[in-house]
């Protein structure tokens, strides 16, 4: 055996070590991470936490900050829907190859990373900025606004998987509709996607994963509230706020509250995810 | 008679049609220009919000390390070099390891291996930020301070706790003072830096593993065929090929780890000093928006918007080449 290939054999093993290290200390992250939420959230579990509202401090539940977050995601996919698959529906049907289409689908592929605390600073400037002028100087932080603030991190989630779901849908079926006589509006809203309908429905579980965990745009439009608040255009709490809160809290049983809101957010996001997987794996099958 | 009132219907019909056409396409435009409006209107909010801040400082703003809310001086020195220097961080771990985990799942491990090992790493993506953040802050910075710590600043600081100077310390340059701190707990640059790094990792390996799948099977298999080992492959022939989706890729998490708020607040300590240790506490610009932003009025609230518009500009200027890059792989493939 020669120097040369002794060296390139040893280089190889060497490089092939290395990459299987790099996927163990991926996983070795994840199961750890994974490992403390669940062990820290579930000796965290608790009756009150879905009983008692956080205006109790240590002895309270995490029952408003629940109802918060549910309303306030409920209104950011409410608003993010329709605008989202409308707009996809451009890009994919209307827009496709021409200028304006392309760069607004390039721009929207770089708002699914934009910084979501810049979208929250956008929103207290146009709708808590202008509310309190309104009210004559109370600043008027709503669930309303940090819904906004959602809607606008998960509208380019769903323009994106909307655009590619119905790009997906086999040009054969518009032909068959064009030549039946079906104006497009028709052919898009009756037949196109109802075609791309379970991979949209996809983008949107999606959407409501990513913005379920989304903390820093919430701090400066839903604010936070120890009280019961449906009413959305009152002051709201939501999970990631009060884990948020509750973790810089030096109370070590705020600490364990904070955990069980993580475990709770977490499970809710991996669901969510596995639901969509499942979906989108059950169409694939079927398109094939 | 009958074919006359069959055209009249006809005709209205066709003329409804292209009238619910016209007011179809116009809501789909509608709705597209939204996301065009929300992008910029991101910018111009944080810019107009900010205006006070750009106009009291100018250019003293960009390079002044002082924040001082009493004395009403900002300058955004001290976070922009702990945005800069925790996303450097991050991706000086973050692309090694992405590289080798892309490596191992497009071309190491056996097939039936790589599904379930790529949708648990993508697994690590869907992860809230807070999530990291609260692991970093009760679990990781504790455990780097009792077990990284003190070896690091004992080996390779300029402040060891037994006063003698290490070998490394004391020759190469810079080391000594990158790796000293007498601040005893272990929020710090390098612990955001770690943080971020285990976040940005599904992002850029994934990418990675996707545009490794792209290169033509006959280049890989001549490539063996001419006995190449599999890491000749991988570096000499996959690498090349897909260079710039590659780099598209690294610049996307590079992109995720500047605009990072939750994950880097908690575990950065949220000093505003700057310091020439990476195991010294230090801020960066979201979390330094996410502390303030709620208590801060006038000027300093101006200031803070000024901060966030820098980073949304900083933001869209790294993942435009980014997709830039990705879509030159794109290109390549005739799609």
């Amino acid at each position: 055996m020669n120097a040369l290939y002794l060296r390139r054999r040893i280089t190889n093993a060497l490089a092939m070590t290395m990459s299987m290290l790099a996927t163990l200390v991926g996983l070795a992250f994840l199961a750890w991470i994974l490992w403390e939420t669940l062990r820290q959230g579930i000796s965290a579990l608790d009756l009150k936490l879905f009983t008692k509202i956080t205006a109790y401090g240590e002895d309270g539940g995490l029952l408003n900050s629940m109802v918060g977050s549910l309303v306030i995601n409920f209104i950011g996919i409410g608003i993010a829907t329709p605008i989202g698959v409308l707009a996809g529906t451009w890009l994919a049907e209307y827009a496709n190859r021409t200028k304006l289409g392309e760069s607004i689908r390039f721009l929207n592929d770089i708002l699914l990373s934009a910084p979501s605390i810049v979208m929250g600073l956008f929103v207290y400037t146009i709708i808590v900025l202008p509310s309190t002028a309104l009210t004559h100087g109370n600043t008027t932080f709503s669930g309303f606004a940090g819904g906004v603030a959602l809607a606008l991190i998960a509208l380019p989630v769903i323009v994106r998987t909307t655009d590619e779901m119905l790009r997906l849908v086999p040009s054969t079926l518009r032909e068959a509709a064009l030549s039946l006589g079906v104006p497009q509006w028709k052919l898009t809203v009756q037949i196109l996607i109802r075609a791309a309908r379970s991979g949209i429905i996809t983008g949107v579980l999606l959407a409501l994963a990513r913005i379920s965990g989304e903390t820093a745009p919430l701090l400066f439009t839903a604010f936070g509230n120890n009280y019961m608040a449906i009413n959305p255009m009152e002051k709201m709490s939501s999970l990631p706020q009060i884990i948020y809160q509750y973790a810089n809290d030096p109370g070590e049983s705020m600490h364990a509250l904070a955990w069980a809101g993580a475990f709770v957010i977490t499970m809710f996001v991996l669901l969510l995810s596995l639901a969509s997987r499942l979906i989108l794996s059950r169409t694939k099958v079927s398109h094939d | 008679m009958t074919t006359a009132i069959t055209t009249d219907i006809l005709e209205q019909r066709s003329r409804r049609d292209a009238r619910h056409e016209r007011l179809f396409r116009w809501l789909l435009k509608a709705c597209a220009l939204l996301v065009l409006a929300s992008l910029l209107g991101a910018a111009a909010a944080t810019l107009w919000g900010g205006r006070d801040a750009f106009a009291t400082f100018g250019w003293h703003f960009l390079v002044s390390s002082e924040w001082d809310p009493g004395n009403e001086v900002y300058g955004a020195l001290v976070p922009v070099y702990g945005t800069l220097a925790t996303s450097f961080i991050a991706l000086l771990i973050a692309v090694p390891v992405s590289f080798g985990i892309a490596v191992y799942l497009s071309e190491v491990a056996p097939t039936w291996l790589r599904t379930p090992v790529a949708s648990a790493i993508e697994l690590l993506a869907g992860i809230p930020s807070i999530i990291y953040g609260m692991w970093g802050l009760f679990i990781f910075a504790p455990f780097f301070a009792e077990h990284v710590k003190p070896w690091l600043t004992n080996n390779l600081g300029n402040q060891p706790d037994d006063g003698q100077l290490s070998w490394v310390a004391e020759h190469v340059p810079f080391v000594g003072k990158l790796f000293g701190s007498s601040y005893p707990f272990g929020a710090s640059i390098l612990v955001a830096g770690i943080v971020l790094a285990i976040m940005i990792i599904p992002f850029i390996s994934s990418v990675m593993r996707e545009v490794f799948q792209t290169v033509p099977t006959r280049l890989k298999e001549s490539a063996y065929a001419l006995g190449s080992s599999t890491w000749e492959v991988s570096w000499d022939i996959v690498l090349p090929y897909t260079r710039s989706a590659v780099i598209g890729g690294i610049f996307l998490g590079l992109g995720r780890a500047l605009g990072e708020t939750m994950a880097v607040t908690f575990v950065l300590g949220n000093a505003m000093q700057l310091s020439a240790s990476l195991l010294d506490p230090g801020t960066s610009i979201a979390s330094t928006i996410a502390n303030q932003f709620s208590e801060a009025a006038g000027l300093q609230k101006s200031a803070l918007m000024a901060l966030a518009f820098l980073l949304f500009v900083v933001t869209f200027i790294v993942l435009l080449i980014a997709r830039l890059m990705l879509r030159r792989l794109a290109s390549k493939e005739g799609r």
